[in-house]
């Protein structure tokens, strides 16, 4: 976007009236974007609005209708993902493209593993030692190259995918949502990482939903919306506002509902007390009031997600006690829990969320199942089941085909998570946790599940909301408990946070982690 | 044409379509197949087929297999007929023999489907080593109990009352069938309008989001192994009535025949789909195909690649279904 040196060097990547139709849909309408040497683009936008199409066609795995694209001023039409990567431009997708069961080494070599004579098929392991040892060390990562991949976490897991990356000799890097399985601290490592990528001259293309990330990262920004380029500009006028109001196209005055219509009550609807598991998390304390929504700091691996299991439920704990509405819930399991009130969404939408094969209407009505019938052999009220979750998809607001033949895996991130809320919803819970409510979602559907959560809490229940993203918190929360280590170590009460220090409490380094 | 092509592949009809096809077909070659008495034969080889056809469809629902049910026909099969046999059954001569050969034929099922339940759902192991190594290990254990009973490789001479069960009709309809039919719309029932149905299909279609919704995982894998083996015990008293003897080596070719019925009938390998209607149509379809080439004569080992064949395009077709399902997530 940035005009200096045009006139000198033609950019890195450049695209020029990009268009695509499906069956007759124009989905692209135009988009036209340079990146240059040694600087990073940001390129956002909500759901459908072409950004994956955009980098399909780049990567070469769709043929533009129209449009051109040159790299380094020499026209570029890939017909396959090879060709992207003959023309120096690597892919870091959300769902990274290793292989588990080798090691580092063999996954950075595998492209053109060494070989000791040339026509014979035995691997020089000492050269490939060598050369992963080598790039490592440019992505930072300390790690013996023997590792095998499936023992490293998923911000390492990145970087070696970077480092791949690097080994095909790389001048353009595309970033597709690089921090949403990341934890702060690996995110961080990630940005310093993007940094001296610039500074030795590669380009970046950084697609995110975090707005926050690419104000930090990128030089110039471009929005799409509806597969039209609506905005760009450079990242010292991307405020939050501009980008999110572009995005839309509608000024969104406010992405988190007010807090007015609410009413806290002095009855406590959750009420944790000392709940430990030994090596997971210990003394787990605090109480949820009718109507309060409480948040959850902390980096990935504080305890967070893992309290959130042990409350429902899922995962044991050695001592401890969780009473819902005053009452004490012995048994522990999700089945207990679900008849005590609670409800858990949870962080992983696709793992443990969703029948992906299954239509909307099986998917909501799964945890009605259980109070349902007295026993598991008595007959299903299907008709009046089905009116109720039909009702529930449409005040919801849930954009399907069909709600009962489209599979919801075909659904769009933001609709998913919101057949995955109708679901507890669908049950009236008195006590609510949301893991990572608006993970991957787009900014239209955050702001309709923010203003879910806040009718809930209007409603009476209790919500807790363990979120990586403190502006979220922040906005929906009326209070912050902060873990680290496994333990509650500060609680912060809003509506005005003092941002600083609930980020400094959540930012605890653990012990043991480098 | 192609939309109704389209329309009649995509239909749940399509295997019986095939089968009425393949009838007409074979019809001008040879005309017998048409007839009372082939309608009769293959009903006769349908039911107990069906039985472990439908047992077998809980297990496939939740993405398990139950490859140990031929060993449990034979098992249930040995067991009782020790209890009622005239030639000194624990039982013999008694008024109680016949009853209680029959819960002894659902108690083998039911400890059989219990120990493979529990080694699924507690220790963690696949289910088809589970069930494999059940079925060599029920298998063995037949043969051992039967030495311990009978000179024979079988224990025969068993009660006239009990053959009735595997031969005899009442108004014209065989006792079998009616077991059949009762087991098949209680599975049916079961599947479709029952709690337990849903969670069925729940813990097939993705198991963590069924535990997270408050699904028993665990108990509900070790029902379907449960009915699986129960299916198994039931077609096992069929096949005993029939021969009116208990061997050791009963239904042992048939395993493939059950899986294959299934899965011709558009039951998923890979879980969370399946009907009982399917399963119908495609133990109808087998039996059918197989009733038509003994007509023709073939021979048996050309019976045995076309069976395998037709098994083997069911496999693929719902392969190509899943990973295009997969595919479309991406």
């Amino acid at each position: 976007m940035s005009r200096e040196g045009a006139n000198d060097v033609p950019p890195v990547l450049s695209v020029e009236g990009l268009r695509k139709s499906f069956f007759g849909i124009e989905v692209l309408k135009g988009v036209s974007f340079s990146l240059e040497a040694g600087k990073a683009l940001g390129v956002i936008g909500e759901n459908g609005s072409g950004k994956s199409t955009t980098m399909n066609i780049i990567n070469g795995l769709l043929m533009p209708s129209a449009g051109t694209m040159s790299v380094a001023g020499k026209p570029y039409a890939p017909s396959n993902s090879q060709d992207a990567a003959t023309a120096g431009i690597a892919f870091i997708q959300q769902e990274l493209n290793l292989f588990e069961n080798l090691t580092i080494a063999e996954n950075l070599a595998i492209r053109k593993l060494p070989r000791r004579v040339s026509w014979l098929p035995h691997i020089a392991k000492g050269e490939m030692r060598r050369q992963a040892i080598r790039l490592l060390k440019e992505v930072d990562l300390d790690i013996a190259p023997e590792t095998p991949v499936n023992r490293l976490a998923q911000g390492e897991r990145q970087l070696v995918e970077i480092a791949k990356a690097l080994s095909g000799d790389a001048r353009i890097i595309v970033f597709d949502e690089p921090t949403t399985s990341l934890t702060t601290r690996e995110a961080t490592k990630l940005f310093s990482l993007v940094g001296r990528l610039k500074a030795r001259g590669l380009a970046i293309l950084y697609i995110s939903h975090i707005l926050d990330d690419v104000r930090r990262l990128c030089d110039d920004v471009v929005v799409l919306r509806d597969g039209s380029q609506v905005d760009g500009f450079p990242v010292a006028e991307a405020t939050i506002p501009r980008m999110v109001n572009s995005m839309l196209g509608r000024p969104l005055s406010d992405l988190f509902p007010p807090r007015s219509g609410r009413k806290r009550s002095d009855r406590p609807v959750l009420d944790v007390r000392d709940v430990s598991q030994p090596g997971i998390v210990s003394g787990i304390r605090f109480q949820i009031m009718a109507g309060e929504i409480v948040g959850i700091a902390g980096l990935m691996g504080s305890g967070r997600s893992e309290t959130a299991r042990i409350l429902f439920g899922l995962d044991p704990a050695a001592t401890g006690e969780v009473r819902v509405q005053g009452q004490l819930v012995a048994e522990r399991s999700p089945r207990a829990c679900m008849a005590a009130g609670m409800a858990f969404l949870t962080e992983d939408r696709r793992g443990d969320g969703l029948m992906m094969a299954e239509d909307v209407l099986t998917n909501m009505k799964l945890a009605r199942l259980a109070d349902l019938a007295r026993s598991s052999v008595a007959s299903v009220p299907d008709a009046a089941l089905n009116e109720k979750a039909t009702a529930m998809a449409g005040s919801m607001r849930i954009k399907a085909r069909s709600l009962e033949r489209q599979p919801v895996r075909s659904l769009s991130g933001g609709n998913q998570q919101k057949v995955v809320l109708g679901k507890w919803l669908l049950r009236e819970p008195a006590v609510f946790i949301l893991d990572e409510p608006t993970r991957g979602i787009d900014v239209g559907a955050k702001a309709e599940i923010y203003g879910l959560i806040q009718k809930l809490a209007e409603q009476g229940a209790g919500v807790l909301m363990i979120s990586s993203e403190f502006e979220e918190l922040f906005g929906t929360c009326d209070r912050i408990l902060t873990m680290a280590h496994g333990e509650i170590v500060a609680e912060f009460v809003g509506p005005d946070f003092d941002r600083a220090s609930v980020l400094a409490a959540a930012m605890q380094p653990q012990p043991g982690v480098a | 044409m192609p939309r109704l092509l389209r329309d009649v592949l995509a239909s749940e009809y399509v295997v019986l379509l095939l089968t009425v096809l393949y009838v007409l077909c074979l019809w001008p070659i040879v005309p017998e197949i048409v007839s009372a008495s082939t309608a009769r034969e293959v009903l006769t080889a349908m039911l107990p087929l069906l039985l472990l056809a439908v047992g077998q469809t809980f297990v496939l629902i939740v993405a398990g297999i139950d490859l140990s049910i031929t060993s449990t026909v034979a098992m249930a099969s040995v067991v009782a007929a020790s209890v009622m046999t005239a030639d000194g059954g624990y039982l013999a001569g008694s008024a109680f023999a016949v009853p209680a050969a029959l819960v002894t034929f659902i108690a083998v099922g039911l400890a059989v489907g219990v120990a493979n339940g529990l080694c699924v759902t507690r220790l963690g192991m696949p289910s088809f080593m589970v069930t494999l190594v059940a079925q060599m290990f029920v298998a063995g254990a037949a043969v051992w109990f039967t030495s311990l009973h009978s000179t024979s490789v079988s224990i025969g001479n068993l009660p006239k009352a009990f053959n009735v069960i595997g031969q005899g009709s009442i108004g014209g309809v065989p006792y079998a069938l009616m077991l059949c039919a009762a087991a098949a719309f209680g599975a049916h029932w079961l599947l479709g309008r029952t709690t337990l149905g849903r969670w069925l299909y729940a813990v097939g279609s993705n198991p963590r989001a069924a535990a997270v919704s408050g699904v028993p995982v665990g108990r509900v894998v070790l029902i379907a192994f449960v009915l699986s083996s129960i299916c198994a015990a039931l077609a096992s008293i069929v096949y005993t009535g029939r021969l009116e003897t208990g061997t050791p080596v009963l239904g042992q070719r048939v395993l493939l025949d059950v899986i294959g019925a299934a899965v011709i009938g558009g039951v998923s390998l890979f879980g969370g789909r399946g009907k009982i209607t399917w399963v119908i149509f495609g133990v109808l379809f087998l039996s059918v195909v197989d009733k038509g080439m003994q007509l023709l004569g073939l021979s048996q080992f050309i019976v045995f690649a076309v069976k395998g064949g037709v098994i083997l395009v069911a496999a693929v077709l719902d392969a190509i279904r899943n990973s295009f399902l997969i595919g479309e997530s991406r």
